[in-house]
C-alpha cells in the first residue's frame, strides 16, 4: 500500500489511468473511520486535499453560476461569500459534523461517497448542480440527478477526478432543513432543500430514498396553488408538506424508522415553504 | 507525486521519522504511538469526540480522521507543542482555576479547539463558543466550567491590552 500525493488535477487523473482501483482520499472523514474499524483496507490510496486547484471556487456573471471546487472545506463554504450567493449550500454545509470534521470535511467527499444522507446532495438536487469530472481522457460534467445512481454509488468512473460543482445563483429564496437526534455532531435523519429557481418552486429530500428525490408532484402543486411563491399560506404549505411525504420512500435502519422519516420529512417541507422571503 | 513507504512527518516544529508502519495508520495512532506523543486522546476514533483535535496546517481537525502518511507535507502541531518550555498557557491555567477539568480525558482536544476559536475570534459570543467546541465532547463538566474558562481567558487577555 502507498500513498500518492498529486499536485494537480492533471497529475492526479494520470495517476487514476495508471491505478484506477486506488482510493480516493480528501478529507478523510468517510474513508478514515472505515480504515480505523477495519472495515476498508485501501491497497493504494490518491490523496487530492494537496491540490490547491480543487479548493479554488468562482463565479461566473454571464451565466449567472458558481463553481466551488470539490476539495474546498465546508468551513469555507458555511460562510463569507459563498455563503451569500449559495445561502441553502451554506445552511447545509453548516450543519456537517462538528467545526473540525467541517475543516477537513469537502462537498468533493460528500459525492465520492454519495450517502443519502449526504448533507449538501439536496442541495445540489434542488439547485440541478452540474458536477464536474476530469480524467486523461477529458473533461466531463454531469448533472446531479445523473450523477447519483443509487445508495452510495454514482457515475464517476474509477480513472476520474471530481474537480468542482456549478450552481446556478439565484435573487429568490431557498433554503435547507435537517432532522437528527441533536443538533451538532449529527447524520441526518431526514433533510431537504426548498428553492425557488427561475419562479418555480424546487424540493430535494435527503435520508428518505436509495438517492436524493425530487417531489416533482409537490413541486407541482406549490406552482400551481400558491398566487405568490414568497407568501405560501399553511393551508398550502401542509398541503406541499403531505404531497412531499408521499412521494418519498424511507426505509427503516439503525438511525430511525421510515414512519418517522416520511413524517419528518412533511413537516420539513412545510416549515421549508413557509420561512423567510 | 510519492511513495510513502517510510515518511517523515513535521510536528511540532520537528522532524519525525515514521518507518515499518502500516500506511493506513491514523495520525492520532502515529502521533501516540510510535513519536512519543500521547497527548491527543483517542476515544471513537470516528471524529465524534474531538479528544484527538490537532492542527493540520493550521486547521484544528480531528487526528483520527488524518491518514499519516497523508499528512508529509503538512504541518502538525499538537497539544504538547502549545508551550515548550513547560509552562501552562493562558487558556490551561484558565481549565485549572475555573475547575473545567474533571477526569482529564477530553482536556487536551478542548483547550486545542479553545486556543484555535480565540486566535480568530478574540471575543466571541456565547453561541459561537458552544458553537467552536460542539465537536468536542466532555462527559463530566456539563460545560459549565469550561465556558466559564473560555470567559475568563477573554476577560484576561483584554485586561492585558488595555
Amino acid at each position: 500500500m502507498s500513498v500518492l500525493i498529486p499536485h494537480s488535477i492533471l497529475e492526479a487523473s494520470e495517476i487514476l489511468a495508471q491505478h484506477p482501483a486506488a482510493t480516493i482520499l480528501n478529507g478523510g472523514t468517510d474513508l478514515m473511520v472505515e480504515v480505523n474499524f477495519n472495515h476498508r483496507r485501501p491497497d493504494s490510496i490518491v490523496l487530492l486535499r494537496n491540490i490547491a486547484e480543487l479548493r479554488d471556487w468562482s463565479t461566473d456573471a454571464a451565466s449567472g453560476t458558481i463553481t466551488i471546487g470539490a476539495g474546498l472545506p465546508y468551513a469555507a463554504i458555511e460562510k463569507g461569500e459563498i455563503a451569500r450567493l449559495v445561502p441553502a449550500l451554506a445552511q447545509a454545509a453548516r450543519t456537517v459534523g462538528s467545526p473540525q470534521i467541517r475543516a477537513a470535511g469537502t462537498m468533493g467527499g460528500n459525492l465520492g461517497t454519495c450517502s443519502p444522507a449526504g448533507d449538501t446532495l439536496p442541495v445540489l438536487s434542488a439547485l440541478e448542480a452540474i458536477v464536474h469530472l476530469q480524467s486523461i481522457e477529458g473533461a466531463r460534467s454531469v448533472p446531479f440527478a445523473d450523477f447519483m445512481v443509487g445508495p452510495k454509488r454514482n457515475s464517476r468512473q474509477p480513472n476520474e477526478v471530481i474537480t468542482a460543482v456549478t450552481l446556478p445563483i439565484t435573487e429568490q429564496r431557498q433554503g435547507y432543513s435537517k432532522v437528527g437526534v441533536r443538533n451538532a455532531m449529527v447524520i441526518s435523519v431526514a433533510s431537504a432543500c426548498f428553492a425557488i429557481v427561475n419562479d418555480t418552486p424546487r424540493f430535494a429530500m435527503g435520508s428518505v430514498g436509495p438517492t436524493i428525490l425530487r417531489a416533482r408532484e409537490a413541486e407541482a402543486y406549490l406552482a400551481s396553488a400558491a398566487s405568490n411563491l414568497n407568501d405560501i399560506t399553511e393551508e398550502i404549505a401542509h398541503e406541499f408538506g403531505r404531497i412531499a411525504a408521499s412521494e418519498s420512500r424511507p426505509i427503516d435502519d439503525h438511525r430511525s424508522t421510515a414512519t418517522y422519516r416520511k413524517h419528518a420529512i412533511g413537516v420539513l417541507a412545510t416549515r421549508l415553504a413557509l420561512k423567510g422571503i | 507525486m510519492s511513495s510513502n513507504e517510510f515518511y517523515t512527518l513535521k510536528v511540532n516544529g520537528a522532524e519525525h521519522q515514521v518507518s515499518d508502519a502500516w500506511i493506513g495508520e491514523s495520525l492520532l495512532y502515529v502521533l501516540r504511538e510510535r513519536l512519543g506523543l500521547p497527548g491527543s486522546k483517542g476515544a471513537c476514533e470516528q471524529g465524534e469526540c474531538g479528544s484527538c483535535t490537532v492542527y493540520v496546517d493550521g486547521a484544528a481537525v480531528c487526528s483520527c480522521l488524518v491518514m499519516a502518511a497523508s499528512a508529509v507535507e503538512s504541518e502538525i502541531a499538537t497539544v504538547e507543542g502549545l508551550n515548550t518550555d513547560g509552562s501552562l498557557t493562558d487558556v490551561q491555567e484558565a481549565f485549572v482555576t475555573e475547575g473545567a477539568v474533571q477526569c482529564g480525558f477530553c482536556t487536551p482536544g478542548l483547550v486545542m479547539a479553545v486556543h484555535h476559536l480565540l486566535d480568530e475570534n478574540d471575543s466571541p459570543s456565547e453561541l459561537e463558543v458552544k458553537e467552536a467546541l460542539s465537536g468536542n465532547i466532555c462527559r463530566c463538566t456539563g460545560y459549565g466550567r469550561i465556558f466559564a474558562a473560555v470567559d475568563k481567558v477573554v476577560a484576561v487577555r483584554k485586561g492585558a491590552h488595555q
